[in-house]
C-alpha cells in the first residue's frame, strides 16, 4: 500500500545535493526548536509544523528563481526560510517581537517577505488560491517572465475557492504552480472523508491543467517535477497542478490530541522521512560522509542558536504604534 | 456646464483612468459586450479591448481575490461586483485578505485596489437582490468606503479611490445610475469629508448615497413648512468624517440619521453613537434615525415603499426633533 522509502539516484553536482539537505535540515531544526519554545511558552496561539513535509518546500522553492512569487499557507515557516527570509527574523515574528518580519503583527501563521515575494501566510484554508491567480494575470498582462507558486493542503480542495481559482487560471492562462501539500489530513479530517473523488489529479485535470503526483517524501522527485512544471507556466502555457504526497509527522497545531490516526501510520510514514532517506542516498553515492553530515548539522545549529538569540533580544513593538500600517502613509 | 448622467460619470472617469495609466483594468461579470449590469462599461471594451475590460465567470470569490492578486502585483485593478448582493461571496477576500493585508505584513504589502458596486433597494427586485451592506463594510479597519450620491461624486471619487494605495470600495446605489445633473467643474476629487449638501440651522439631516435625493426632498417639505433643514451627505462611510458632522449638529442642535441599512446595527447607529459621544450636551432633543424595517425587502411595490426610508418618514422624524408630536 505504502510506497517504498525513496531511492535511487541523486542527479545533482555535490554542492547542490548537499544544499537541498542542508535546507530540509534547517527546516527541521528550525521546526523542533519552535515546539520546544511553544512549550517554555515563548510562542504562543496557534503553530502548525512541518515536520516530514520538509521535501516538498525544499524541492519546489529550489526549482524557482528569485523573482517568482510565492503563496503559502499558516505551515509556512519553512517556505519562508527556503526562499531567504532569516531564521532569527521567523523567530521573532513567532516571538511576537518588533524584529520580526510583521513587527509581531502576524506570528506564526503570518510571514510575510516583500524583498522574497513571499505573499504570506494565509491561514484562510484556500484564501491564497485566487489572490495567486490575480498575481500570475498581473504578470501575464505586464509582460513579466515570472510564475506564482501556491501552496496549500488537500484540505483546500473541498473550498469553493479551489474551484474558482483554478478556473479562472486555466482561463486566463494565469502561469500559477497549484502545489498540492497532500498530507492526508485536513486538521483530522482523513481524505476520504471530505473528497468523494480521492483522486486529487482528477479534480486538477478537470479544470484543462496538467496534473501530477509527485512523492513528496523524495526532495529529487519534488524538484524535477516542479523544474518542468515552471518551465511551462513561464513559457505562457498555464497553470499547472502538483499534488506533492507527503505526511505531518507531528499534531495538525500545538492544540491538536491526534486522536484521529494511529501511531502506526505515523511510524510507518517516519520510514519514508524525507531527511533519513535522502542522506543515505547521498552517502551511498559518496556525496555526504557521516562527518559532513555532523557538521553541516553543527552548523544548522549555531544559525538556529543565533536565530534564537535575536528573538530572545528583540524589543516589543510600542502599545503607540498599534495603528501602524492600517493604511499606507501617503493615504492617511 | 454639461450635463451627465450618474452612470455616464461612472464611465467617464473609469475611461479616463483607463486612458491614463495601462495598470488599470476593469474586470467583473459581463463588463464587457453586456456593457454591465447596469450599462456603466458600455463601449469600453470596443475603445480597450478584451484583456483590460476582462468579463469574468460567476466566481465572485474567485475573481475578487485574483483583484486582490493583481493590485499586488503591480496593477490597478477596479473589480466590479455586480451588487453588493452577491458580494457576500466574496466576503472572505474582502475581509480576511484585502484589508488585512497591509497591517499582517508590518507595512510590506499593500493592495491599492478599487471594487464598485451597486447597492439598495426600490426597484421591485426584491430580497435578495435590494441589500444595504454598506455598514458592514464601513466596519472593517483597513479598508475605505465611499458613497458616491451625485454626479460629481461619480465623476471624481473613482479617480481618488484609484490612487489611493489601499483597497477602497464604491457604493453605487442602483438607484442613482439614472440621476442626471450639471457636472461642477472642477468635480470633488476628495475622499475624506462629508458635504454640506443643504445648509440650514433647525435640525441636521444626515445621510448618505440613494437615500440623499430623498432626505433633500424631505428638506424642501420641512422648508415649505418653515423648518431649515440642513443636509449633511457623508459621502465617506470609512473613516468618518465626524468633524463635518458634529459642526452641523452642535449649529442645529437636533438629528435625524437617514440610511437604508436595517436599523439594527445600521450606519445610522454608529453615526448616531458617536454623536452622543462627543455633542451630548449640545443636543435639544433626543437623535433620531430614519432606516430601513427589520423584513427582507419585498417585492410589491406598496410594501418595498412602506419598508424604505421615505421622504415623508424622515419629514416626521425631523418634526418630531422639534416637538411636534403629531409626527
Amino acid at each position: 500500500m505504502m510506497r517504498p522509502p525513496p531511492s535511487g539516484p541523486v542527479p545533482y553536482e555535490r554542492e547542490f545535493a548537499v544544499r537541498l539537505l542542508h535546507d530540509m535540515l534547517r527546516i527541521r531544526r528550525l521546526e523542533e526548536k519552535s515546539a520546544e519554545l511553544y512549550g517554555e511558552r515563548k510562542i504562543r496561539g496557534f503553530l502548525h509544523l512541518y515536520i516530514g513535509e520538509e521535501a516538498v518546500a525544499v524541492g519546489a522553492l529550489h526549482a524557482l528563481r528569485p523573482e517568482d512569487n510565492i503563496v503559502a499557507t499558516y505551515r509556512e515557516h519553512g517556505h519562508a526560510l527556503v526562499r531567504g527570509m532569516p531564521m532569527g527574523v521567523i523567530l521573532a515574528e513567532m516571538y511576537g517581537k518588533r524584529e520580526g518580519c510583521a513587527r509581531g503583527r502576524g506570528g506564526s501563521m503570518h510571514l510575510f517577505d516583500a524583498r522574497t515575494r513571499l505573499y504570506g501566510g494565509n491561514a484562510i484554508v484556500g484564501g491564497g488560491l485566487p489572490v495567486a491567480v490575480g498575481l500570475g494575470l498581473a504578470d501575464r498582462m505586464s509582460g513579466t517572465e515570472r510564475v506564482t507558486a501556491c501552496f496549500f493542503g488537500e484540505g483546500a480542495m473541498a473550498e469553493g475557492a479551489f474551484h474558482e481559482a483554478m478556473n479562472l487560471a486555466a482561463l486566463w492562462k494565469s502561469p500559477v504552480l497549484f502545489c498540492c501539500e497532500n498530507n492526508l489530513y485536513a486538521m483530522g479530517t482523513p481524505l476520504a472523508l471530505s473528497e468523494a473523488q480521492t483522486d486529487l489529479c482528477v479534480k486538477a485535470a478537470s479544470y484543462g491543467m496538467p496534473a501530477q503526483k509527485v512523492d513528496g517524501q523524495d526532495v529529487v522527485a519534488v524538484h524535477e517535477a516542479t523544474k518542468q512544471a515552471q518551465l511551462q507556466a513561464r513559457r505562457g502555457d498555464g497553470p499547472c497542478f502538483l499534488e506533492y504526497q507527503t505526511y505531518r509527522y507531528r499534531a495538525h497545531s500545538m492544540y491538536d490530541p491526534e486522536l484521529y490516526r494511529d501511531k502506526s501510520e505515523v511510524e510507518e510514514w517516519k520510514t519514508r522521512g524525507p531527511l533519513h532517506t535522502y542522506s543515505a542516498r547521498l552517502k551511498a553515492e559518496g556525496k555526504l560522509t557521516e562527518q559532513a553530515f555532523l557538521d553541516l548539522d553543527a552548523t544548522v545549529q549555531a544559525e538556529l542558536a543565533q536565530a534564537v538569540a535575536q528573538a530572545e533580544q528583540g524589543s516589543w513593538e510600542p502599545i503607540e504604534d498599534l495603528a501602524r500600517d492600517l493604511y499606507s502613509p501617503a493615504s492617511e | 456646464m454639461r450635463t451627465l448622467s450618474y452612470r455616464e460619470a461612472l464611465r467617464e472617469a473609469m475611461r479616463e483612468a483607463l486612458a491614463a495609466d495601462p495598470r488599470v483594468f476593469l474586470m467583473g461579470e459581463d463588463v464587457g459586450k453586456y456593457g454591465g449590469a447596469y450599462a456603466v462599461s458600455k463601449g469600453l471594451l470596443q475603445e480597450f479591448g478584451p484583456e483590460r475590460i476582462r468579463d469574468t465567470p460567476l466566481s465572485e470569490l474567485g475573481f475578487v481575490g485574483a483583484g486582490i492578486g493583481a493590485a499586488l502585483g503591480g496593477m490597478r485593478p477596479i473589480v466590479e461586483v455586480m451588487t453588493v448582493n452577491f458580494s457576500l461571496l466574496a466576503l472572505d477576500q474582502i475581509v480576511n485578505t484585502a484589508a488585512l493585508y497591509r497591517h499582517m505584513s508590518g507595512g510590506q504589502f499593500s493592495v491599492p485596489l478599487v471594487i464598485r458596486m451597486a447597492s439598495g433597494a426600490g426597484r421591485q427586485v426584491a430580497a435578495q437582490h435590494s441589500h444595504s451592506f454598506e455598514n458592514w463594510y464601513a466596519s472593517i479597519p483597513g479598508i475605505k468606503v465611499l458613497a458616491p450620491a451625485t454626479v460629481g461624486d461619480a465623476r471624481g471619487m473613482l479617480a481618488a479611490a484609484l490612487a489611493d494605495p489601499d483597497p477602497v470600495i464604491l457604493f453605487e446605489h442602483a438607484q442613482l445610475y439614472n440621476l442626471e445633473d450639471e457636472l461642477p467643474e472642477p468635480w470633488e476629487s476628495d475622499i475624506r469629508s462629508a458635504r454640506v449638501r443643504r445648509a440650514g440651522n433647525a435640525v441636521s439631516l444626515i445621510t448618505y448615497g440613494g437615500s440623499l435625493p430623498k432626505t433633500l426632498a424631505a428638506a424642501r417639505q420641512l422648508a415649505e413648512q418653515g423648518i431649515d433643514a440642513e443636509v449633511i451627505d457623508l459621502r465617506v462611510l470609512r473613516p468618518l468624517d465626524m468633524t463635518t458632522v458634529l459642526e452641523s449638529v452642535r449649529k442645529c442642535r437636533r438629528a435625524v440619521v437617514i440610511d437604508e441599512c436595517w436599523r439594527s446595527g445600521s450606519l445610522a447607529a454608529e453615526v448616531m453613537a458617536r454623536i452622543a459621544e462627543d455633542a451630548f450636551y449640545d443636543l435639544d432633543a433626543p437623535l433620531a434615525r430614519v432606516c430601513s424595517e427589520e423584513v427582507p425587502v419585498p417585492y410589491a411595490k406598496h410594501l418595498e415603499e412602506a419598508m424604505l426610508p421615505q421622504p415623508a418618514k424622515i419629514v416626521a422624524a425631523a418634526r418630531a426633533t422639534l416637538g411636534d408630536s403629531q409626527s
